[in-house]
């Protein structure tokens, strides 16, 4: 009945199931409507090549806080040496495009060859560090992650110069400056497809089944390993072809970009576009990306010092007025989201609202406290000897 | 004879790390959280050391007042960044944790620049005993942190407060239900890891004379490592972590074929030694119920 008076309000139930399906895609239509109007107004020349390096910024932002999203805010696993795995991609693609580059030519095959050699390599080295994650827990394993960045690092800068540039940087081919931008973010759009598919299917809820609580996964039959070991692997993976991306985008390629503080920039996307929200990170990345590059590009000379400065207050004061639980119903008040939902719901007709104090009265099993405490448990012969008419003593 | 001078040096490099290490693991067993700005007080106290070595000529002198500026600046970080954080999630306190150390090391930048600069602290001669040649820094590294670990031992061990701190970190709530003051065994917890981080930046000092705002973030994150080796949250881990640590490190700088992956080395011990022991050498193993 209720339904019925409701599909009448809002124009029948097809739409309400057509309105959440709209909601599943519309970060692919946002990105692919930004890609159109960047690509024509690059491909007609009239954007400026400081533009186009920004969006490749993004891009390679994007698909980082993305697959680092999937470790940390749906598997639950704190990693901080996600810029390890980049590492890794971005030396092993970048080499393998110096090399094919020479046979194949400089194009769009020596990219794709570049890009899967530096994702397959990266998720060999996910799953390398993915196992110590079955045994350890929580900040044991973050240092892990933190210990196999520094190490990818280590071994890169150490290399020799024939194999990988060592100290002086790896020389890696460009790309025509003028679609690498759109290439990336067609493979923002891949990297969404994959992650967030996989997200949204049966595999996806047994990954945060896990994070919620293993035990309880493991209970009910989930294969915790298997997971664990798949999504340190895809999430490398993402990674790897970040770092191909990235050193196409940077023609010299030197290892100490990849440490401790990379890893970082990339937890803090994700962090600050919220745990567990896809969304969430690809416009924190966005954001962070954009302010970093534009500070840079403002704050030259002396003032250049200030940008660590900034960068530094703004994230503390931001966790802080996120997650300090002194400010929580200040939060819960002001939060554009509930703003917009209590005029929403403002509207909704008094009659349709649910009473819920109602409805739980007119459940039958609802279990009647009062006359459960009174019942006496004591075996028969001892409630013999209470006197008539004497209250129901507890003993505890 | 060189082994023998290798290994003093790894050990009282390992009593620097230790030192730090002392101050991750405390913070670590009693706030619950990974301090990553305690790097950074190193690095302000061995600038702290510098202008007060130059105010007052005297390295005794500079030494005491960083130890005081330290343990200032970690309370009132404490105060101002963590304490409102408390009760929510470990990763937002370990990202303004990061916060922090990013704003001391550009204030850092902004207050002196970001050139290295030349800090002197004094020269203490080289002992040698029996053909073994140890260089003065060495010693003094070593009786500092040997002093060091036996006071905090005994603090903890013998004192109330000590005692209340070991409580706190079994259990806060039930130390909170016996009459324990949560909020201000924290604060003690941060005074002594500034204090320690302050000494453990005036021994880097003397062993290598430049300071630049990274000054603490390599031997921070070493140090952590130690912790994490020694069992975070463990005292006595913390210890034993920083000196094999240090040894380690002593001995991969004095093989040269190997001395540009001393990182890469001790990084890689870290990993295969959880892979053995998953909690470090010392660490409690939880059960975890159901």
């Amino acid at each position: 009945m209720k339904e019925e008076r409701i599909s009448q309000k809002t124009g029948g139930f097809l739409r309400a199931a057509k309105k959440v399906r709209w909601k599943h895609y519309v970060n692919y239509i946002v990105i692919a409507v930004l890609l159109i109007v960047f690509s024509t107004s690059s491909l007609t020349g009239g954007m400026r090549s400081s533009s186009q390096y920004l969006l490749e910024k993004i891009a390679i932002s994007m698909i980082l806080a993305v697959s680092l999203s999937m470790l940390v805010g749906f598997l639950g696993e704190l990693s901080l040496g996600h810029a390890g795995f980049m590492c890794v991609g971005a030396y092993l693609g970048g080499k393998t495009a110096a090399i094919l580059s020479a046979s194949l030519g400089n194009g769009f095959l020596t990219f794709l060859i570049a890009l899967l050699a530096g994702g397959i390599s990266a998720a060999i080295c996910g799953i390398i560090v993915g196992l110590p994650a079955l045994r350890l827990k929580g900040d044991y394993l973050a240092i892990v992650t933190l210990a196999f960045g520094e190490i990818a690092k280590s071994i890169f800068m150490n290399s020799s110069n024939e194999t990988f540039g060592g100290a002086l940087g790896l020389e890696t081919p460009r790309y025509d400056r003028k679609s690498l931008f759109i290439l990336a973010f067609l493979l923002v759009l891949l990297t969404l497809a994959v992650i967030q598919n996989m997200i949204r299917s049966r595999h996806g809820r047994a990954i945060t089944a896990i994070r919620d609580s293993e035990i309880a996964a493991r209970a009910t039959g989930i294969n915790v390993t298997r997971y664990k070991l798949i999504v340190f692997a895809m999430s490398a993976f993402f990674a790897g072809i970040a770092g191909v991306l990235y050193s196409y985008s940077n023609q010299t390629l030197q290892s100490s970009k990849f440490g401790f503080n990379y890893s970082i920039e990339i937890l803090v996307m994700v962090v600050l576009g919220g745990m567990g929200s896809i969304n969430g990170s690809l416009i924190a990345a966005t954001l962070i990306t954009y302010l970093n590059v534009k500070l840079a590009t403002i704050l030259t000379g002396n003032l250049a010092i200030l940008q660590n400065l900034i960068y530094a207050t703004v994230l503390i004061l931001i966790v802080i007025f996120s997650n300090a639980p002194a400010l929580s119903g200040f939060r819960e008040k002001y939060a554009p989201m509930n703003l917009w939902r209590r005029k929403r719901t403002a509207k909704v007709d008094p009659a349709l609202r649910r009473d819920d104090a109602k409805s739980w009265s007119r459940i039958p099993t609802k279990i009647k406290m009062d006359e459960l405490l009174s019942i006496d448990t004591r075996p028969e012969e001892h409630r013999a000897v209470r006197l008539e008419g004497d209250k129901p003593e507890r003993r505890d | 004879m060189e082994l023998i001078t290798t290994l003093i040096n790894g050990l009282s490099l390992g009593g620097i790390y230790a030192m730090i290490a002392l101050g991750y693991t405390m913070v670590y067993g009693i706030a619950k959280m990974l301090n990553f700005a305690h790097g950074d007080i190193i690095m302000v106290g061995g600038y702290t050391i510098l202008v007060f070595l130059n105010l007052t000529g005297s390295p005794i002198l500079a030494t005491c007042f960083a130890i005081a500026f330290c343990v200032m600046l970690g309370v009132l970080v404490e105060k101002l960044a963590y304490k409102p954080l408390r009760g929510s999630s470990p990763l937002a306190v370990l990202i303004t944790a990061i916060g922090v150390s990013y704003l001391l090391q550009s204030l850092a930048q902004i207050l002196f620049g970001s050139a290295s600069k030349m800090v002197n602290v004094g020269y203490l001669d080289s002992l040698s005993f029996g053909g073994i040649t140890v260089q003065g820094y060495t010693v003094f590294t070593l009786a500092c942190s040997i002093v060091v670990m036996i006071c905090l031992t005994l603090f903890i061990k013998c004192t109330r407060l000590g005692k209340a701190m070991l409580a706190v970190s079994e259990d806060r709530g039930a130390a909170q239900l016996m009459g324990v003051n949560v909020n201000r065994i924290i604060t003690i917890t941060f005074v002594i890891g500034s204090a320690l981080a302050a000494l453990a930046g005036l021994c880097t000092l003397m062993k290598a004379p430049t300071i630049s705002s990274t000054f603490g973030s390599m031997p921070g994150i070493k140090a952590f490592t130690a912790a994490v080796i020694g069992g975070i949250g463990s005292i006595p881990g913390a210890m034993l972590g920083g000196i094999l640590l240090g040894v380690v490190e002593s001995i991969c700088n004095r093989v040269s074929s190997i001395a540009p992956y001393t990182d890469a080395i001790e990084f890689g011990i870290l990993i295969v030694i959880l892979l053995i022991r998953p909690t470090g050498f010392l660490g409690k193993k939880r059960r975890e119920k159901v």
